[in-house]
């Protein structure tokens, strides 16, 4: 079993009051970072500890920190991302449910190390009982010393607040998130400027995921060295994954990078395997923005090898067989699914969510949504499926944010390994209606080229 | 196409929701007022139920800002209501994780039960439901969701939804 870091405590009755928390080692990173560190000696030990962003991107925190620009009497701002909207991903509310004082301890040492005075945790309108555990946080906090003027007596000063969004998955984009906050409509910036130059009321500002904020903590009580032999490569420390869709267990795990995804599947301490006896179709590893897999192609690499979670080996084989971490937003889906009805739902998604400012994106994704509704339900064309992938390339790097991409890639991945099951639904229009394709051949394993000699 | 419903009735905010918005622009800057505007417009919506054209004028002049800018802001987010609504909108998640667990069967046994479309209200006013995106509760679908307080249901069963119904037609009768 791999070592808690987020979740140790989560099951102790009362670990979402100050005072338990408190009673098993919280903000003790507080006490070190702010009485014996400077702020660059946090900031180095986040660089040391390798931590990548949780949200999604998977960039590096200390790398970003490092990037802030520091303008003598400018305010500088650090803003949480609490805006979980990905498809697939839970674990945010998961954590700020159950252990809100991580996520503020975190935001504490992380609002230190930039030399904020003022910090914002944005949270997604719908999570109004999450906003009003982490207010009821944030009091206790402060009640304690934690926050307000002259914390722990050190003469740093910090207030914390919490932001409701609006409901828009697009408000996660960070720069989105800042006009959001703002007080206007969720547009994307065009970058640069990046935040870390021009961010918050045009301040320097850095935008962080809610796990990268709460992994701050064991990284400064156990060092960032410590924290980087965990994981695997440059994939270093835990990861919380939301695993759902037809799963025995599902739910949050905080797992050390690098455990082999078969393991994470089928064990009985994660997912326990797929739910009533079932085979496993596909998996979406990283939320719903990344290319799907078919089951075979999902558990093993293209070179036969056991794939693992983490960075570096869910990207294996790129785009052909390959896919992302993301957010960690794990989804399996049983023999019983229909992948153009799944794919279909996820274009839905992007159509909804698109902000509409750049037309390949704002009518691209409208045109996706309307064929592969066609074809779900039985008035297909053989060309629809060219004519997908040819609109996916017209999106994919003509946006002024990711979101396009997003839209453009459980398409355009749907297409190159489900391909049978699309045309089955031109040529099998009515039966396509009543029933779904099944497992087909797509959970067979892999078939190994002979070596030449 | 976005429906707004006219009305001139005259509106008064309560002295909770004047102290609330006072509270939530002291959390800016001097001057970043405009920030309040998400929140405020959450807490506009929870006393009155949803967000008419004098009421957003209303938020304008606390936040001192043009209406126009209020207007952009609440027709752009999903959770602000710009038409009337019943007291109980039910929100149910219809993205794929969700669905892979049964959430269009909720859905279409919501319709059947309330008797109304998606997005109508019922004839006693009470209810109104309509199919959202992802909630962010993947592992505990189908869930539905219900404003205000955007108190949370998980693992839906078509029972589980009719208890629901129940307990919040007693309460509204109560």
């Amino acid at each position: 079993m791999g070592r808690k870091l987020l979740l140790e405590h989560i099951n102790v009755p009362g670990i979402n009051t100050f005072d338990v928390y408190r009673s098993k080692g919280g903000y003790a990173s507080v006490e070190k970072a702010l009485k014996t560190l400077t702020p660059e000696e946090v900031v180095e030990e986040v660089k040391k500890s390798g931590l990548r962003g949780r949200g999604g991107a998977g960039f590096p925190t200390g790398m970003k920190w490092s990037f802030l620009a520091k303008p003598e009497g400018v305010a500088r701002y650090l803003v949480c991302n609490a805006d979980e909207s990905e498809p697939g991903t839970f674990k945010d509310r998961y954590l700020m449910t159950y252990i809100p004082h991580l996520l503020i301890e975190g935001m504490i040492v992380a609002s230190y190390a930039l030399g904020a005075k003022t910090s914002y945790i944005y949270v997604r309108g719908e999570m109004m009982p999450q906003i009003r555990i982490l207010e009821r946080a944030i009091a206790e906090a402060k009640n304690a010393g934690f926050l307000g003027k002259n914390i722990l007596g050190t003469g740093y000063d910090l207030e914390l607040y919490v932001q409701p969004g609006g409901g828009a998955y697009i408000c996660g984009e960070e720069t989105a998130l800042l006009e959001s906050l703002e007080g206007k409509r969720g547009n994307p910036r065009i970058k640069p400027p990046f935040p870390a130059i021009a961010g918050l009321y045009g301040c320097p500002t850095v935008v962080n995921n809610v796990e990268s904020i709460a992994a701050v903590v064991p990284i400064i009580n156990d060092g960032g060295d410590e924290y980087a032999k965990l994981g695997i490569g440059r994939s270093t420390g835990t990861k919380l994954i939301s695993a759902g869709g037809n799963l025995k267990k599902p739910g949050v795990y905080e797992i050390d990078l690098g455990l082999p995804v078969e393991e994470f599947l089928y064990s009985d301490e994660y997912c326990g395997g797929i739910a009533n006896g079932k085979r496993l179709k596909a998996v979406v590893a990283g939320g719903s923005s990344v290319p799907i897999l078919p089951a075979n192609l999902f558990m093993k690499t293209i070179n036969n090898e056991p794939r693992l979670m983490s960075y570096e080996s869910l990207a294996d084989g790129g785009f052909v067989s390959g896919t992302m971490m993301g957010s960690g937003g794990f989804i399996a889906y049983d023999e019983d699914q229909c992948i153009v009805r799944n794919t279909w739902n996820f274009a839905r998604f992007y159509s909804h969510e698109s902000c509409g400012q750049c037309s390949p994106c704002r009518e691209g994704t409208g045109w996706m949504e309307k064929v592969l509704h066609r074809l779900e339900n039985g008035q297909g064309k053989m060309s629809d499926m060219d004519l997908l992938v040819d609109v996916s390339k017209k999106i994919e790097g003509n946006t002024i944010c990711p979101l396009g991409d997003a839209a453009a890639w459980p398409v355009a991945s749907a297409i190159r390994h489900f391909r049978d099951e699309f045309e089955w639904h031109v040529t099998n229009a009515s039966t396509a209606i009543t029933r779904n394709y099944g497992i087909a051949h797509y959970a067979d394993p892999l078939v190994i080229a002979e070596k030449a000699g | 196409m976005l429906k707004v419903e006219h009305t001139n009735e005259p509106v008064e905010f309560s002295g909770a929701l004047v102290n609330l918005i006072a509270e939530k622009i002291s959390r800016y800057p001097e001057g970043k007022q405009k920030s309040a505007l998400l929140p405020v417009l959450h807490d506009v919506q929870a006393e009155r139920g949803w967000l008419s054209v004098p009421a957003m004028d209303k938020v304008a002049e606390y936040l001192k800002i043009e209406p126009i800018e209020v207007y952009e802001v609440a027709s752009f987010y999903t959770m602000y209501f710009l038409r009337p609504q019943g007291k109980f909108v039910l929100e149910v998640c219809r993205t794929s994780p969700c669905c892979l667990v049964g959430a269009e069967k909720i859905m279409d046994h919501l319709e059947q039960k309330l008797g109304v479309k998606e997005g109508e209200v019922t004839a006693d006013g009470l209810f109104s439901w309509r199919g959202v995106e992802c909630l962010a509760a993947c592992g505990f679908g189908p869930v539905l969701q219900i404003g205000p307080e955007y108190t949370f249901y998980e693992n839906l069963t078509n029972e589980s939804v009719d208890q629901l119904i129940s307990d919040l037609t007693a309460k509204a009768n109560n």
